[in-house]
């Protein structure tokens, strides 16, 4: 198939002309040809680098961007870790004693406060959660939305975090089942929240993240916990949203392993 | 556009690669540390919250 292509040009004839024809089109307007031929280089070298831009760009957001992000998760972990073995605060004594939960205190923007544990995303699991939703606060990890409740807090816990680049914190949210037990960990306890449903809405959806998710205005009694993230995975025409509901709290003196079980 | 810019470095052909070396990891880095730092938020696939149409996310 492929030889009876060439064959077909110089076989019949006028074969033995249209060669040097062809040559010669191409040199004689003396003039022009070393203009175009730069002209031609230079744009074919032009679309050739934007082309390697382009890839460096996607090895950037796929694999660079997770090295960032594992340096400063590890630059939160220090941070945070220093923070609950300080001795707390002592409370002026004339203050009543809250009721549990107790509310962590608000952490300053880009600040950690609470550690993530998702058993069905492995035992090594574990990002900081940032207070904040701006572009260099979800850099560093899943990030808190100001304003909305705190861990274990009535009302509802709105946490987001990147699918595809700084360590897809929540590239795997896809994969949590209904009754699937996510734990925060605060100061010196922890949360256990249970997967209750997920969906999938438009951008500008904020009814997901109101105090109780779907149904805005109305008042909340129990406390919730809302993820967002980008959906599908390297696009971002819609919000992954995977809400839970808070099961148990457990002292950190009984461990991890009560708290994944309690609920 | 290269042949010129290997024109334009002085010295001899080790010289000359070593520095095309040197600038092609300058350009790498100011690419990696700048310019896709700055343009990641006007990308869509790093938009993750919900919002109002019109704030920016």
């Amino acid at each position: 198939m492929l030889e009876s292509v060439p064959a077909a040009g110089p076989g019949p004839g006028d074969g033995s002309a249209s060669p040097p024809r062809a040559g010669q089109r191409v040199r004689t307007p003396v003039g022009s040809r070393p203009v175009v031929g730069a002209l031609a280089r230079g744009l074919g070298e032009l679309l050739i680098t934007a082309g390697f831009v382009v890839l460096l760009f996607i090895a950037y957001e796929l694999w660079v961007t997770d090295i960032f992000a594992a340096r400063d998760q590890h630059r939160l972990h220090t941070a945070i870790e220093r923070t609950w073995s300080r001795p707390a605060v002592a409370a002026p004594r004339t203050a009543p004693r809250a009721a549990v939960p107790v509310p962590v205190p608000v952490a300053r923007p880009g600040d950690g406060f609470a550690i993530l544990r998702i058993p069905r995303f492995g035992s090594g699991y574990a990002p900081v959660i940032v207070e904040g939703v701006t572009t260099d606060d979800l850099r560093k990890g899943p990030g808190h939305y100001p304003g909305t409740a705190l861990p274990g807090a009535v009302g509802n816990f709105v946490v987001s975090g990147h699918r595809t680049t700084y360590l897809h914190p929540f590239g795997d949210l896809d994969r949590l089942r209904t009754g699937d037990p996510i734990v925060v960990e605060v100061a010196d306890r922890y949360y256990t929240y249970r997967v209750t449903r997920s969906e999938v809405v438009a951008p500008n959806d904020l009814a997901v993240i109101a105090p109780v998710p779907d149904r805005p205005g109305v008042r909340p009694t129990g406390a919730m916990l809302t993820f967002t993230t980008c959906n599908p995975k390297y696009s971002a025409s819609t919000r992954l949203v995977v809400h839970a509901q808070l099961r148990a709290t457990t002292m950190k003196s009984r461990g991890l392993a009560v708290a994944v079980g309690a609920g | 556009m290269y042949g010129w810019l290997w024109r334009q470095l002085p010295g001899g052909p080790a010289w000359r690669t070593f520095l095309a070396f040197v600038l092609f990891v300058a350009v790498t880095v100011v690419l990696l540390f700048v310019v896709f730092p700055a343009a990641e938020p006007h990308l869509p696939f790093a938009h993750v919250t919900v919002d109002q149409p019109s704030a920016p996310t």
